[in-house]
């Protein structure tokens, strides 16, 4: 683990020129000759998108990278260059070293053929030889604990028994580099548990790991370095934490603007969030200090409301969730209110760490969701004094304070605690 | 996978692979494809696992084809078309014939196809595509040792037994697997983006079976057609292929000339195509 540079990427660049559908193709036989010829034509029409432009980043040996970023916004491009399925338009990009891609778990996968066999076969796409699988072929087999079923085709499987085939055999692949995507979306708790831990445990042998997901919790307990793509171009690169909180609020639809211009919402409308307003007695959000978010709304028609159920959900700055409040779990749902005002969440003393949170609204009107609007605020928690100790918990184990006492007293005598096991 | 570095922490070789765009006419990656050979050979015997998975009958699918066409073309060219093939039992001539015929068009059909059968592999994987049309080859080539099996056996029958010349039968076997390859590369890489192949295809080769000397020998046509039709590289193949396996009429030079030039050329153009075309596969299949 010298921490030498493994990949270096510099100004990639890929330019996607958009089809028009439809019609015959070609204009001439001469045009479609030049055309069939011409590799780059293929994908034709005039416009094209930059679906990547000017990444540029290094990773270290032994590193474990996060890529993050929106749908769309040129993750899968970029893993697609460094796995060398499709090449950049611009730009170039520097690999030491085996690489290894797993892009979707499976690929090539045939139901007809029995477990062994596809194991043999997918093995060979993902890049190894015939005698490394098999010499890896038991140890594959023994991680996805499917054994009495090797021999069966895999079209009995459950989607659950292929995916952990699936994954096995590329968690046995042995590059020096391996590309993964969001492959671990996929499977029970437990075994997704098993996944991650594998690649914690490939990465801890010196391996180097670039790693796209969804899954933000996922990135934060994998990743050493993290690097964020915005609309095609590379806008944060740092700690997991860093740009994690950039993402995260960069999803937020420019907070203080008004949620009536949201579009980005769900349900009937009879109830529609029209704004969120938070704060303590002192005005800021501080912890241990009571708090009171007020939702502004207003209704799709002038008569009063009934049976109004309402909630927040409130997120981390790494977009884990935290805790919900909701007038039905309270036992609290209004049986009438009217049809423009304010529905205000009180919350005595503030169990939240300092830090950047964000929080979902919804509203359900007679049963039906009215409205619900996600990322509908974001506010920031200040430090304050919750037990009045001076102390708060370390950040590393969440962000929620819990309140809590502490006694002490002397041992039970014995015969009291087997009473009451027999009672 | 240019230039190779030392590395300080293992004492091996560590070998870069730089990424960059690329334009124009490329070098065919037949390294790479060899690295990965042993993807070819897992792939042949997927297909052949496949093709007779859940098949009550299995292999004998692949011997009753060839038996059935035998016996059509017997019926149409023998007792309708009275087609006579000099020394060779008319059944034997069509049915050797056939067999070759299997083999070529297999090829050359499913290999077209192989590269839009394996979408997933193109945009998900980075196996080299350059393999993907040999996938067929492997398999085609099972099928083809055992129906040429059934030929010996029918030929046996009629008191015809191997002569030294079938050690010459891999060497027009070579040919015809050059002159399909020389084919499938530049076809299959045209299917990806243009379907057109696949709707072109049956009937290209349908036509093409009857104006291959596979169910009549070309001198019936007189010597005007016959000519003509010698500029098909599959007549020297075919002809060739009859005459190691069953002493038949020997091919001419000149057909044969013919059909390694025309393979040849074909698998050159094919590879500088599917090589210049592979890098955009992953964007539009």
């Amino acid at each position: 683990m010298t921490g030498e540079s493994v990949v270096r990427a510099e100004g990639l660049g890929k330019l996607y020129r958009i089809a028009r559908s439809g019609g015959p193709e070609g204009r001439s036989f001469a045009e479609g000759a030049r055309r069939l010829l011409r590799a780059s034509n293929w994908s034709r029409g005039r416009e094209g998108f930059w679906a990547l432009r000017d990444v540029s980043f290094d990773v270290r040996q032994g590193e474990i990278l996060g890529i993050v970023g929106a749908n769309g916004a040129g993750k899968s491009t970029l893993l697609k260059i460094l796995a060398r399925i499709t090449d950049p338009t611009e730009g170039c990009a520097e690999i030491r070293g085996r690489l290894g891609s797993l892009l979707e778990v499976g690929t090539g996968f045939h139901p007809e053929l029995t477990g062994r066999d596809n194991v043999m076969l997918n093995g060979a796409i993902l890049g190894m030889r015939r005698s490394e699988i098999a010499r890896r072929f038991d140890e594959i087999v023994e991680f996805s604990g499917i054994e009495r079923f090797i021999d069966v085709p895999v079209k009995f499987y459950s989607s659950g028994m292929y995916v952990r085939l699936a994954f096995s055999i590329a968690a046995h692949l042995d590059p020096d580099v391996l590309v993964v995507d969001e492959v671990l979306a996929v499977g029970d708790i437990d075994f997704q548990r098993k996944c991650l831990g594998r690649i914690d445990e490939v990465a801890h042998t010196g391996r180097t790991i670039i790693f796209v997901s969804h899954n933000l919790a996922t990135v934060s307990a994998l990743c050493s370095r993290a690097i964020l793509i915005e609309k095609g171009r590379l806008v944060a690169e740092g700690s997991v934490r860093s740009v994690l909180e950039r993402y995260v609020a960069s999803t937020v639809a420019h907070t203080g603007t008004s949620l009536r211009e949201r579009l980005d919402r769900r349900g009937s409308g009879r109830v529609r969030f029209t704004g969120v307003r938070a704060g303590g007695p002192s005005g800021a959000l501080v912890v241990g200090e009571d708090a009171e978010f007020w939702l502004d709304y207003d209704a799709d028609a002038p008569s009063d409301l009934a049976n109004v159920m309402v909630g927040v959900a409130v997120y981390g700055g790494m977009g884990e969730p935290i805790f919900v409040c909701s007038s039905r779990v309270s036992g609290q749902d209004f049986e009438a209110a009217p049809s423009e005002g304010a529905f205000c969440c009180s919350i005595p003393r503030l169990p939240l760490l300092p830090g950047h949170y964000t929080l979902n609204v919804y509203a359900e009107v007679n049963g039906l969701l009215a409205d619900w609007i996600e990322n509908a605020y974001a506010f920031d928690v200040v430090e304050g004094d919750f037990f009045g100790s001076g102390q708060l918990p370390p950040d590393s184990h969440g962000s929620l304070i819990v309140n809590h006492s502490w006694s002490v007293a002397p041992a039970t005598p014995v015969e009291v605690a087997t009473g009451q096991a027999n009672g | 996978m240019s230039a190779s570095v030392a590395t300080s922490e293992r004492s091996q070789h560590t070998a870069v692979t730089v990424i960059t765009p690329a334009e124009g006419w490329v070098a065919p990656r037949l390294r790479e494809a060899w690295e990965h050979r042993d993807l070819a050979w897992f792939f042949a015997l997927r297909d052949i696992k496949v093709k007779y998975a859940q098949t009550a009958l299995g292999a004998l699918w692949t011997v009753f084809q060839p038996i059935a066409l035998m016996l059509v073309f017997t019926f149409a060219f023998r007792k309708l078309g009275h087609v006579t093939t000099g020394s060779i039992p008319y059944p034997l001539f069509v049915l050797s014939g056939l067999v070759f015929w299997t083999f070529f068009s297999r090829v050359v059909a499913l290999g077209s196809d192989s590269l839009v059968a394996n979408a997933p592999l193109l945009t998900k994987t980075a196996c080299p595509r350059l393999l993907m049309p040999f996938f067929p080859v492997l398999s085609a080539l099972f099928d083809f040792g055992i129906t040429l099996m059934l030929v010996l056996v029918l030929a046996a029958g009629y008191g015809d037994y191997p002569t030294w010349r079938i050690v010459l039968l891999p060497v027009f076997l070579l040919i015809g697997c050059a002159l399909s390859l020389g084919l499938t590369l530049t076809l299959s890489a045209i299917n990806v983006r243009y379907r057109d192949v696949r709707n072109a295809l049956p009937f290209v080769l349908q036509a093409l079976l009857f104006l291959s000397p596979i169910a009549y020998p070309l001198n019936r046509l007189g010597p005007r057609w016959e000519h003509v039709l010698s500029l098909n590289p599959l007549v020297g193949v075919i002809n060739g292929f009859r005459w190691a396996l069953l002493g038949a009429t020997r091919p001419t030079a000149s057909s044969v000339a013919i059909a390694i030039a025309i393979s040849l050329v074909l698998l050159l153009i094919g590879l500088a195509y599917f090589s210049r075309v592979e890098r955009v596969f992953a964007d539009v299949a």
